[in-house]
């Protein structure tokens, strides 16, 4: 190889090439960035025998250090559910009135809860529970099935109109659509349920639907219009109103029936996840007392 | 009056070149952008200043190395350690103070407060803080101290350090290392005490079961200690540290400071015992006060960044001084202004009260009357209100309305606390916890020393629902104080 030419100015020999009249200095690299550059080889190596690195026919060389992320996983996610564990077996053998009770519990089954709900309840009783038409609100008094914590952790267990076999289970007939009561009857009744909860009516209507509602809806609705829980009927005389409370909105209601399904989560959530889900809907609706502690506190 | 002394060391003529050529040119020549280091041998001297800043050095190593021992009794499962770090609780503990997180506006103002003493401090007395009472100072003391137990003083540290390896050497070096070694390691090891309960830290840390946190800090505060105490000493004071850079703006020619009297000294020369005093000055040039600086300057080109006024040649001067039968003093505290005056024949005036003086006391005062009051008025109870927002109301079947909220409330103290919580701004409101009976106000149980969260409703019954929303506030009373904590209840849109 020929002698480079060298740069009259610096005394640096050249590579030999050349753009437009420039010309590269052949400068050694910074030797700071050459040590640098020859520790990453140093290292480069260390890390081949401590990591896993090279492929083989079947498999890789696992390393020094049996590094393995998957691993990493199978035991933090253990080590997950020993810590959940911990938590489970306590909200298993506390009552649910125990655990409302407890303020650590509560707020451990509160923290479960919320992120149940959120994954299962939210689609259509709202990410708040607040609900909307045709779904239940969770943070009103009021309960179609009983708003005690046993009974909540109930229905949660069996369902609405499910395929559970003890679901908890309702029927109000489409009584205009099936031909049960004709257009004028239905009229009639409407104004009769505008008037239970103390609404204007058409008092001749309401007269002519006197023994209508008798006759068809007391059974459920009871004769004061109250509901009764046990067979999920609701309340007709208060301001909430699952499918609207407007006069066309009531009239549709007693035309089509509609009845609202609500799976069962039983074998889908383990007890203590029901639990926790009871607790968290009970205390965010302002955590009805049950019948008899509600006697004993007016 | 400022004296300008020249101080400018060799420096080339002209900058350095450029091109590589050039640079390999001058390889032979000696280069470099920093200077090498000369190394210094302090020589031990004796005196008022050198007693002090051992005095000194024996009560603030007590300090360092007694304060995480002190116990303080502190009710129920909380830390007995008068001062203690408790990263793990949340907690800060100072004997009878108790500074949670959210408090450390009170540190913010303890260290604001702690820069203001040392700006009046500096600017009354110059360096006292460097020369006396910084870690850096009295710890490279210690190791000088230690290094002189096993080389001896100035001359024979010299001797030796000159002297080709021998078996002298190297048992003189090495117990001097693990030594210091030894130091550094109590240094870190007492540290890490500030962060941790001491008794139970001192067992777990030599049985390795102590917190990764401990051996860490441990092992850093080993290595800063042996590392600035033992070889860099006086280079962290010039080189490292921001202070001697930042002091000078707070000194005047007021300010107190270790001065050579140059009024008296100069001309300098050496003085032999029979020659007279007459038409020279008192410094008989012997450079003690050189030989026994820590950062191996000359006191007598005036005040300079490396010097950390620790006195010691206001003690080596004035054993001089005495020796040769002359007034004390040549090197003394002193101010610029004083030595200056003195020179002009007339006579030094002194004043401490400045208006820098003053307004860094007055600063001071502001601060520390901020902390006092902070402190007065520090509350038992503090509390946040976070109001649903999802749903924002829930209208009840009886057209009445409620709110949720999850209120969490603060107790600081050490029991206990059973307040009264109220709502108020809405008329007709009521209180419920979950699972008890409503009312207003409620009665509610806090436990000491920690934040209860609760979930509380408010209803509003139908007959007395507004419109929109209006600005309330929860009331928690505890011992006829009132935390006031503002909100807002939201009637919503009413239907019909």
């Amino acid at each position: 190889m020929s002698e480079n030419e060298r740069d009259e100015h610096s005394g640096v020999e050249t590579t030999g090439h050349e753009w437009d009249g420039i010309k590269e200095l052949d400068n050694p690299l910074p030797r700071w960035w050459l040590w640098i550059f020859y520790a990453c080889i140093a290292w480069s190596i260390v890390y081949w025998i401590l990591m896993p690195a090279w492929p083989g026919l079947n498999g890789y060389t696992p390393g020094l250090l049996k590094q393995s992320d998957r691993a990493d996983v199978v035991s933090e996610l253990s080590a997950l559910r020993a810590q959940r564990g911990r938590g489970e077996a306590l909200l298993v053998s506390a009552s649910l009135q125990q655990i409302e009770a407890d303020p650590e519990l509560q707020a451990h089954a509160l923290a479960v809860g919320q992120s149940v709900f959120g994954d299962n309840c939210a689609s259509c009783h709202g990410a708040g529970g607040g609900g909307a038409p045709g779904y239940p609100n969770l943070r009103d008094d009021v309960w179609l099935w009983g708003g005690s914590l046993a009974e909540i952790e109930h229905t949660l267990r069996v369902g609405i109109r499910s395929a559970h076999p003890e679901t908890q289970m309702s029927q109000m007939p489409a009584f205009g659509r099936e031909g049960m009561l004709d257009g004028g009857q239905v009229s009639d009744l409407t104004e009769y349920v505008l008037a239970l909860s103390g609404r204007e009516a058409d008092p001749a209507a309401v007269g002519r639907a006197q023994q209508l509602y008798a006759d068809n809806c007391a059974a459920c609705h009871a004769p004061t219009g109250v509901g009764d829980r046990t067979l999920g009927a609701p309340n007709l005389t208060d301001r909430e109103w699952l499918y609207g409370g407007d006069r066309d909105s009531i009239r549709a209601q007693i035309h089509n029936g509609r009845n609202g399904v609500m799976p069962s989560w039983e074998g889908r959530f383990s007890p203590a996840v029901i639990k926790a889900l009871a607790v968290y809907v009970h205390v965010n609706a302002g955590g009805e007392a049950s019948a008899a502690s509600e006697a004993a506190a007016p | 009056m400022t004296i300008i002394i020249d101080r400018t060391r060799e420096r080339p003529a002209t900058p350095g070149p450029v091109s590589v050529a050039g640079r390999q040119r001058d390889k032979a020549k000696p280069k470099g952008l920093y200077k090498a280091r000369v190394p210094i041998y302090p020589k031990l001297v004796h005196g008022r200043w050198r007693w002090i800043k051992w005095a000194l050095l024996i009560v603030m190593l007590a300090i360092y190395y007694i304060t995480p021992w002190i116990r303080w009794d502190r009710p129920g499962g909380l830390p007995d350690q008068a001062v203690l770090v408790d990263f793990a609780g949340g907690r800060f503990y100072f004997f009878m103070i108790q500074l949670w997180p959210q408090e450390v506006y009170f540190i913010t103002g303890l260290l604001v407060a702690a820069a203001l003493s040392l700006f009046l401090v500096t600017a009354l007395f110059g360096r006292l803080w460097c020369g006396y009472a910084c870690p850096q100072t009295v710890w490279t003391d210690l190791y000088i101290y230690i290094e002189r137990m096993f080389e001896g003083d100035r001359n024979a540290r010299m001797r030796l350090d000159a002297a080709p390896m021998s078996f002298n050497k190297l048992w003189r070096k090495a117990g001097k290392h693990a030594v210091w070694i030894g130091v550094a390691f109590g240094t870190g090891g007492a540290w890490i005490f500030y962060f941790h309960d001491a008794p139970d830290l001192i067992r777990t840390f030599w049985i390795g079961t102590a917190p990764m946190t401990a051996y860490v800090s441990c092992a850093i505060l080993t290595f800063t200690t042996y590392v600035f105490a033992g070889h860099m000493r006086e280079q962290v004071c010039t080189y490292m540290c921001p202070w001697p850079r930042i002091q000078g703006a707070m000194l005047d020619e007021q300010s107190f400071q270790v001065t050579y009297r140059y009024d008296r000294g100069e001309p300098r020369g050496p003085h032999k015992k029979a020659d007279s005093w007459d038409d020279r000055g008192d410094c008989i040039d012997c450079n003690q006060c050189v030989v026994v600086c820590p950062t191996g300057i000359d006191i007598r080109d005036g005040a300079q960044l490396e010097c950390i006024n620790c006195g010691l040649c206001i003690d080596a001067c004035n054993e001089v001084m005495e020796k040769v039968g002359r007034p004390r003093g040549l090197i003394a505290y002193d101010t610029d202004a004083a030595v200056a005056a003195r020179s002009c024949g007339q006579k030094p005036d002194h004043r401490l009260i400045r208006p820098r003086t003053l307004y860094y006391a007055l600063a001071l005062t502001l601060v520390a009357g901020l902390m006092v009051w902070g402190f007065s008025t520090r509350e038992q109870l503090s509390a946040h209100a976070l109001r649903d927002r999802n749903p924002a109301y829930i209208q009840l079947s009886d057209g009445a309305v409620r709110n949720g909220y999850t209120l969490k409330i603060a107790n600081r103290g050490f029991e206990t606390a059973t307040v009264e919580l109220r709502y108020a701004g809405i008329p007709g409101a009521t209180l419920r916890i979950p699972g008890q009976p409503a009312a207003n106000p409620l009665r509610v149980e806090l436990e000491p020393n920690r934040i209860t969260p609760l979930r509380v409703f408010v209803t509003t019954p139908a007959d007395q629902v507004g419109e929109g929303s209006r600005d309330a506030a929860f009331e928690i009373r505890l011992d006829g104080e009132t935390t006031r904590v503002p909100t807002a209840f939201d009637y919503g849109s009413q239907p019909q």
